[in-house]
């Protein structure tokens, strides 16, 4: 009895030591990374809020103040700022309808044989590997250009008036073309998730009697369903920030018809130097973020776990 | 209740033939065993049953009608495959409602039907779960009540116990055979677990590269093989075989044959074979007696005891060795001479091409078949 509590009263010591000097060393060797993720992540979002309260406008630095909240309420009561939310959600909204949509379809296709079957997924995956703003430029120059375009030129061949896609309707060109860019990355998921389909399962069903359909809805969609929620996640993810297509096409217009809430923030900061303004926007940017973050989340985590 | 009759079935893969003109009359309520060595083309012809495979030549009847190009689901026949292809997003209950809901069947009729089902497999208390939370014997069980609710003519499996342990394969092999005997549905059945095949049969084709060797009872099979394939196939331990030589002299209703070392005389009818010709002789481990009179003599190499029985590796004076079955409480040791006796009656003869030459006697448990 005693030399058992002798025993554990001298071992508990050093061990309750070592292993404070062990979370000590641990702590250590992870602070170069941590301290860096700080300095990189921490101060730029202090500084943003710290800007996003005061009078500075680049055209006059002189000119500077504590602002309150008036930059967020310029902000919020700027009709420019509703149309760049609705703008954003419509972007999202259309290139994830139009990727996933199309992606589950050609992910479909591209899992049965056919002759040049190689071929075509190279072909469907090769838009990823072009840089944004190759793409748009790509879009608006050789393709939908209404006087040197390819698409011009295909319509006056049937000998109707060419459509200046750009400015006549700019968002939904936009979306075209980041749905372009996008749709390689939803099939190349999808693909592989649907290769994982257990055949055996689909031949099961065909002897319970489904078709083609019956068997998409009832036995493929249901295995795509947790791809298609990480397409979306990710997707989500890049779609609330594009800027490059935007820039490079339209420039936000006409007026502000295709400016989104990442080209409103630029415009505010680097077209009129109002950096109060601009930061006012950046926070709202990052709860925007953060309220569909949380939400994609939550509907992943429930669509994870089996 | 249904026949099935296959005439002549082939299957070509790009090139390669892989089912060689299977023929078959399956009768109704039969319960059928395709047996045969990996890649023989038993799942192959299966799914040509099923409809899951095209049927390259010859016809497929069921019933009388021939279904070669009918679809899987309108043939009638439900099939349970090995990895069971449960849905796993569905729960059991919507597993087995599949195809009901499919065929338009009402709410209440698919209620009632399921509810039947569940009880005789006893998958009362898991309808609202998943596959995933199922253990092996409980998903075994729901793939056989997806396909039993449908009333199907024919019950396809693909080797359905292979997944689970010993034990379980035990008792699911006597719940089916239960199970048959109370549906009473034509059934084909894929394993290459002999028990399985000897035990569940009606009748069992042995299947070889896409030939079938031979079509009888277990019984039938284990006690007259057609030819070497056969009898290497069934039995385990396997058939000892020993190539001899036709003796010179051929008594009435029986030949005569040797090695170097032992002389066999084997009840056969007339074979028209020469002496001197080449022959195999096959006797099974348990028709070798010990016997301190008997004319072969060996030397033990290892004994095997598993407790009911020990199986003795014995080497001949010719360097053959061979497999003796001998009771449990056998004390023989490794590298001790002993002296055996062939039973004759239980000896088989093949010819030089591999088949088997006709016995002059009939087996006791195979009169009248
Ligand atoms: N889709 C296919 N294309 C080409 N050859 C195939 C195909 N499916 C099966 N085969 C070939 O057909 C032969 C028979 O296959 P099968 O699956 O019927 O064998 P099996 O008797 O069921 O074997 P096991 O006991 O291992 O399941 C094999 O040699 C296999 O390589
Ligand atoms: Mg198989």
């Amino acid at each position: 009895m005693d030399k058992v509590a002798v025993h554990t009263s001298v071992m508990a010591r050093p061990a309750a030591s070592a292993a404070r000097s062990r979370r000590l060393q641990g702590f250590v060797l992870q602070s170069p990374a941590i301290v860096l993720l700080l300095v990189w992540s921490v101060v730029p979002l202090l500084m943003t809020l710290w800007y996003s309260v005061r009078n500075y406008n680049l055209v006059d630095p002189t000119q500077q103040g504590f602002a309150g909240i008036n930059n967020y309420w310029y902000l919020l009561t700027d009709p420019d700022f509703m149309t760049s939310l609705e703008n954003t959600a419509i972007l999202v909204g259309g290139v994830l309808a139009i990727s996933v949509g199309l992606g589950t379809l050609l992910a479909v296709l591209y899992n049965e044989e056919f002759a040049g079957r190689g071929i075509a997924r190279i072909l469907v995956i090769s838009p990823f590997f072009i840089m944004p703003t190759v793409a748009a430029l790509l879009w608006k120059n050789l393709m939908l250009h209404p006087i040197y375009g390819v698409y011009s030129a295909m319509m006056r061949a049937v000998g109707l008036t060419p459509v200046d896609w750009l400015s006549r309707y700019p968002l939904a060109t936009l979306v075209m073309i980041v749905a372009w860019e996008w749709l390689p990355f939803a099939v190349l998921i999808l693909l592989t998730a649907i290769q994982s389909l257990d055949t055996e399962q689909k031949e099961a069903a065909r002897m319970d009697g489904a078709g083609m359909v019956a068997q998409f809805i009832n036995i493929t969609l249901p295995h795509l369903s947790r791809a298609i929620t990480v397409v979306i996640m990710i997707e989500t993810i890049f779609l609330l920030t594009v800027f490059a297509e935007i820039s490079v096409t339209t420039a936000g217009g006409p007026g502000v018809a295709s400016t989104n809430l990442a080209f409103l923030i630029y415009s505010r900061a680097l077209l009129q130097f109002d950096v109060g303004g601009a930061s006012a926007g950046g926070v709202v940017a990052i709860v925007v973020a953060n309220v569909v973050a949380a939400f994609l989340l939550r509907a992943v985590a429930r669509n994870l776990e089996t | 209740m249904a026949t099935v009759e296959l005439r002549n079935l082939r299957k070509t893969y790009l090139h390669e033939e892989i089912i060689k003109g299977v023929s078959l009359v399956i009768a109704e309520r039969e319960f059928i065993v395709f047996v045969g060595p990996s890649g023989c083309g038993k799942s192959t012809l299966l799914r040509m049953i099923a409809g899951l495979e095209d049927i390259s030549a010859g016809d497929l009847l069921i019933d009388g009608q021939r279904v070669n190009d009918t679809e899987p689901a309108r043939r009638g026949l439900a099939m349970v495959f090995q990895s069971y292809a449960l849905y796993p997003h569905m729960n059991v209950y919507r597993n087995m409602e599949f195809s009901l809901r499919l065929a338009g069947m009402p709410e209440a009729e698919r209620r009632q039907r399921i509810g039947d089902v569940a009880r005789i497999l006893q998958l009362d208390p898991y309808l609202d779960h998943k596959p995933g939370q199922l253990s092996g014997g409980q998903r075994q069980r729901v793939a056989i009540g997806r396909a039993i609710v449908r009333n199907p003519r024919v019950f396809l499996f693909d080797e359905p116990l292979s997944n689970l342990d010993a034990a379980l394969r035990g008792q699911m092999r006597v719940e089916l055979a239960s199970l048959h005997r109370r549906l009473g549905a034509t059934t084909i059945y894929v394993t290459h677990d002999q028990v399985e095949a000897m035990t569940m049969a009606d009748r069992i084709v042995v299947l070889n590269k896409g030939v079938v060797e031979q079509i009888g009872t277990p019984l039938e099979l284990y006690h007259r093989p057609r030819n070497l394939f056969v009898a290497r196939f069934m039995g385990s331990p396997p058939m000892n075989l020993l190539p001899v030589t036709i003796n010179a002299q051929i008594p009435e209703g029986s030949v005569q044959v040797r090695t170097e070392t032992l002389s066999v005389s084997i009840p056969t009818q007339q074979t028209g074979l020469e002496a001197g010709a080449p022959a195999t002789l096959g006797i099974r481990p348990e028709h070798i007696r010990i016997d301190p009179q008997g004319a072969v003599q060996g030397v033990i190499e290892i004994s095997e005891r598993l407790g009911a029985v020990t199986l003795l590796h014995v080497r001949l004076p010719d360097g053959q060795m061979i497999v003796v079955q001998t009771g449990g409480d056998n004390a023989d040791r490794a590298d001790t001479p002993i002296r055996m006796t062939f039973e004759e009656e239980h000896c088989h003869l093949f010819d030089a091409d591999g088949m088997a030459l006709a016995r002059s006697t009939d087996h006791p448990l195979l009169a009248g078949a």
